[in-house]
């Protein structure tokens, strides 16, 4: 799609994702807990059944959830049993041997949690859309 | 046989041919499937599975392979080139020559990381991303954003001073060379440049960025300069490993060639100099 096509589908986008929406981006930019340089530093948590999140940051919706490990697909958590989503468009994330995370968006970075891999993933999009992961 | 250069050495005649090969090579259709079959790779190496381009002990076969592959496609386009390599401890700064407009181009702008410069800027016309984990099809770069530092010598040396190529559980929470090269572990070399880098390059589709591929050479470089301090020391593990490419086993997506066939690069390429 053109520069502009795209641009006019951010800004739709946006809109529609409402007043609170709105409301939550007037608070800024949230400092997140990325890991050491590159990696390695980032202390895990278990995310647990407990660990589900749901918010809007930036203006994006932001969903993590533990999933069913054998419904895995193309695009889907690697059977890290976990799922994270972006505006409902799934994020690709994995678990490390030491417990930390990461995603397509930040393939060679560690994060403590996956909602701090999904905040670290909106900040890189700067508003674009997830596009569903190629696989052949 | 091949000679890899230090980019920083390439004549301006020898950094024309190699952009013009890699956009003639994204031209014709070839370049897009490079950086689907890495993120295939990327995406389903695991921790505790099957494992074979990263976080495992063929991490370092696997991108000699895959880097020699791409190297046949330039080269099937003009045989004089050759791939070069970055020694990010050395050109560190955002400023450096590899990142020149008649290179790599450079850093992204700050609005959007969209890199504005250079051969493989969007508004040239000639590199549009098609394998993306996003809507975004134009190159993006952050240079130092990530991380402040790219590895310095001293921790380069560190790492090369590890004499056991790799270790159990082989992956990412090993200790060894291999995966102190790699970067999840210790002071992060591999790793950390493609965090550097940011934009693609710190994607499951690093690729798209021409110099995914002179950061390898380097990695590369690295393990054969490994290697050349280390001659009583070989490629673990040797047989028997559940999930994990053993010495003598084939590797995907090839399933031609296995780690010990890729021990000696000599007979196909050499360096210009040692590290």
């Amino acid at each position: 799609m053109s520069e502009d096509t795209h641009a006019t589908e951010l800004t739709r986008r946006r809109m529609l994702q409402g007043a609170a929406a709105a409301l939550t981006v007037a608070t800024g930019t949230v400092v997140i807990g990325l890991a050491g340089p590159g990696g390695g530093a980032a202390t895990a948590a278990d995310p647990g059944a407990s660990d589900s999140f749901d918010e809007v940051f930036q203006g994006r919706r932001i969903q993590g959830r533990p999933a069913d490990v054998g419904s895995h697909h193309h695009g889907g958590a690697a059977g890290t049993g976990y799922e994270v989503r972006i505006d409902g468009d799934e994020l690709h994330m994995m678990r490390n041997a030491d417990g930390t995370w990461i995603s397509v968006v930040n393939h060679y970075q560690t994060f403590a949690t996956p909602r701090a891999l999904a905040r670290a993933a909106v900040n890189d999009l700067q508003g674009a859309t997830l596009v569903p992961v190629v696989t052949a | 046989m091949g000679v890899r250069k230090n980019q920083a050495n390439l004549t301006a005649q020898e950094k024309r041919a190699f952009v013009n090969a890699v956009l003639a090579l994204k031209a014709n259709g070839g370049y897009d499937p490079f950086v689907t079959t890495h993120n295939q790779f990327i995406i389903s190496d695991v921790d505790n599975g099957e494992r074979t381009g990263h976080r495992s002990p063929s991490f370092l076969p696997w991108h000699r392979q895959y880097l020699l592959e791409f190297e046949r496609a330039l080269q099937a386009v003009d045989p004089s080139v050759n791939l070069p390599y970055w020694d990010w401890t050395a050109d560190r700064t955002a400023t450096a020559g590899i990142w020149g407009a008649d290179f790599m181009g450079g850093n992204g702008r700050s609005s959007d990381g969209q890199v504005t410069t250079g051969p493989f800027a969007f508004s040239g016309g000639n590199w549009r991303l098609n394998v993306n984990t996003d809507s975004r099809t134009y190159l993006r770069r952050q240079l130092g954003t990530g991380v402040a530092q790219l590895p310095s010598r001293t921790d380069t040396e560190s790492v090369l001073a590890i004499t056991t190529y790799d270790a159990a559980p082989w992956n990412s929470s090993s200790a060894g060379f291999r995966n102190n090269l790699e970067g999840w572990r210790g002071v992060n070399l591999h790793n950390r440049v493609h965090v550097w880098v940011g934009g693609q390059m710190a994607t499951g589709m690093s690729p798209n960025d021409p110099v995914f591929w002179l950061h390898h050479c380097f990695v590369d470089k690295l393990w054969s300069e490994w290697q050349k301090r280390n001659p009583g020391k070989t490629y673990l593990p040797t047989a028997g490993t559940p999930d994990v490419i053993d010495l003598n086993d084939r590797m995907k997506p090839w399933n031609t060639v296995t780690p010990a066939d890729l021990l000696d690069h000599s007979g196909t390429y050499t360096y210009d100099t040692g590290f």
